[in-house]
């Protein structure tokens, strides 16, 4: 090191403020990418506390939870207690009745998506049979073909068999349930479950399956201590994407539930026309809170796992 | 044993049943509809008036062009668009750095987030009181909310294709950056060590290389784009409007003959959906021959 030049170390020098001055225009484009990506979000927040918010202030002056009271969720100006506060929520304001009712739907369609989605992923994951291909093409198509063009039909269908179970004297009431509304929720979610799942069985390794049932384990048993541990990664992150594509669905929980199911999107969707911004963005925060909790969650099982990724693209 | 036999079936059962009766039923049943299909008129005779009457109708002719335009236009911009911006921000975020992580996350923000959310927080972000506008104002480029341009609710579409383009660039986002993390820096090294600069770099090792996937993605996007309702319903306009919009207009139509047209605009939305996509099956295919 003792015989480095003056020229050596100039040269060194310039280049090193050459870095320095790269590494600030990357850092800046990251950070105002960012902004950029996040700004709905910011956009949110302000619009959900500001109060009398004048153009063209950034920041508002003067913040208020009036759109939080408005929603019903927090008692009038001046009365906050605990009381009032419980009081008011335990009234169920349309927003909480909106909000389990959505919860409700997601965590029915999770569970029976998962049950039958299990046996399908398994066939279609470690075996080969007849018209294989097929049976995958069948289960595929509905994330290609937009949801519009089976929802239609849908709609008139769910009417005309609860009018034909009416007549046999089964009053089912499809349309315009709640039931009838998780059930359709399965033909988006159906897809991504089995895809995911069946990603999971062809790298599974049924002959632990084989020696439980030697050692004299029912089949209940062998499933509950040797399948479920070693699918649970892959189920974990289909049920997120279960619940997570049935909690975005908008169009066919208007047109199936026929105005009387109202879940979180309707709610939004009715209140998007309104024009107060602040009770819009209180009711967005509300929405995607989950979906953001989702992402934290899932994140690190997300690289590679292709299968479950296309689910994204349809929430 | 015959219980060997049928297991396969049994364990496909249940999932496929649903799909063939919810879905495939229900999309035969919109075909017959539309066809004028609708016993409870009395009217069982199959023909393509809906169809004719949709599309080359003077009543509806220029409404359904317009819309057809509008939706290739958004679509094809919405995919382009976005696919790009997230090949070049995954490029980006792939080499070391303080906040990295953080940053990865910010990205992948608006990915479970719905679209119905996205479109809204289009309003809150770009209409001309929102919050861009109001940057634009505190920075005296602007003196009032009507010297911003019209971005959301405007007749070519901005405001629909900017909201695809904030929630796809994550979904293409996180597939690039899980295809360049797989592939690693060896090619690309390679082809440095061979005295490729760094357009020649991409262009030839590493966007090849992402292309399949980039395509399959892309695929997926441009079928959601082409057929969604709620985003062009809370960003567009009454004319020109996308189709999905048009046929849920025709189909809640209360006249019950509007919704055999409402019923042939969601099948011709499927037809050119299942078109390009044959497409591209065809030509991937093609090019996996080749080479």
């Amino acid at each position: 090191m003792a015989d480095v030049t003056v020229k050596e170390l100039a040269t060194a020098d310039r280049s090193a403020g050459k870095r320095a001055t790269g590494k600030v225009i990357f850092y800046a484009t990251v950070i105002f990418l960012c902004v950029m990506l996040v700004l709905p979000v910011i956009a949110f927040f302000i619009n959900a506390f500001a109060f009398r918010w004048f153009y063209p202030q950034l920041i508002p002056d003067e913040w208020s939870l009036q759109a939080w009271q408005r929603l019903g969720l927090l008692p009038p100006p001046g009365q906050f207690s605990v009381g009032n506060l419980l009081a008011q929520w335990t009234s169920v304001p349309d927003v909480i009745h909106a909000l389990g009712l959505s919860l409700w739907i997601g965590f029915l369609v999770t569970g029976i998506s998962v049950v039958i989605g299990i046996p399908a992923a398994r066939a279609l994951g470690m075996y080969s049979f007849r018209a294989k291909r097929l049976i995958e093409f069948v289960i595929i198509t509905p994330t290609i073909v937009p949801p519009i063009a089976f929802s239609l039909g849908l709609n008139i269908n769910f009417i005309r068999w609860d009018l034909a179970l009416e007549a046999a004297g089964i009053n089912l009431g499809l349309s315009g349930s709640v039931l009838g509304v998780s059930i359709v929720h399965l033909v988006p979610v159906m897809p991504y479950v089995v895809l995911t799942l069946s990603g999971v069985f062809a790298n599974y390794n049924a002959d632990f399956e084989a020696q439980a049932r030697t050692l004299g384990a029912g089949p209940f048993r062998t499933f509950w201590h040797v399948t479920f541990p070693a699918i649970l990664p892959g189920l974990f992150v289909a049920c997120l994407f279960a619940f997570l594509v049935s909690w975005s669905q908008y169009l066919l929980t208007f047109l199936i539930g026929q105005g009387r199911v109202i879940t979180l999107p309707i709610l939004l969707f009715s209140a998007a026309g309104s024009g107060n911004n602040a009770v819009i963005a209180a009711l967005s925060l509300i929405f995607i809170a989950p979906a953001v909790l989702i992402l934290l969650v899932s994140s690190r099982y997300l690289s590679g796992e292709s299968g479950a990724v296309g689910g994204f693209g349809r929430v | 044993m015959s219980w060997e036999r049928w297991r396969i079936p049994l364990m496909l059962g249940p999932t496929v049943l649903i799909i063939l009766v919810l879905f495939f039923g229900s999309l035969g049943f919109g075909f017959l509809q539309s066809l004028g299909f609708q016993p409870q008129l009395g009217n069982t005779e199959l023909n393509f008036d809906a169809y004719i009457s949709v599309m080359f109708s003077e009543e509806h002719a220029s409404r359904f062009w317009s819309g057809l335009a509008l939706t290739f236009w958004v679509a094809f911009a919405s995919t382009f668009i976005s696919a790009a911006l997230a090949i070049a921000i995954a490029l980006l975020l792939r080499r070391t750095f303080f906040g990295k992580r953080l940053a990865v996350f910010l990205f992948q923000l608006n990915l479970p987030i719905p679209h119905l959310v996205i479109a809204i927080g289009m309003i809150l972000v770009f209409s001309q009181s929102g919050l861009l506008s109001r940057v634009a104002g505190e920075l005296g480029l602007i003196d009032s909310p009507r010297d911003f341009p019209v971005l959301v609710r405007d007749s070519s579409g901005i405001g629909i294709i900017l909201a695809y383009i904030w929630k796809e660039i994550a979904f293409f986002g996180i597939i690039v950056m899980a295809i360049l993390q797989s592939l690693g820096e060896d090619y690309e090294a390679a082809a440095q060590s061979l005295g490729a600069n760094r357009w020649q770099r991409f262009r030839y090792v590493t966007l090849p290389l992402i292309m399949p996937g980039l395509m399959s993605a892309s695929i997926i996007v441009f079928a959601f784009t082409f057929g969604t309702y709620e985003v062009p319903r809370i960003l567009g306009v009454r004319h020109p409007e996308m189709l999905p919009v048009m046929a849920l207009d025709f189909f809640l139509n209360p006249d019950l003959n509007a919704r055999a047209e409402g019923m042939a605009l969601s099948i011709i939305i499927a037809v050119i959906v299942l078109i390009l996509v044959l497409i591209y099956m065809y030509i991937s295919a093609r090019t996996i021959r080749r080479g």
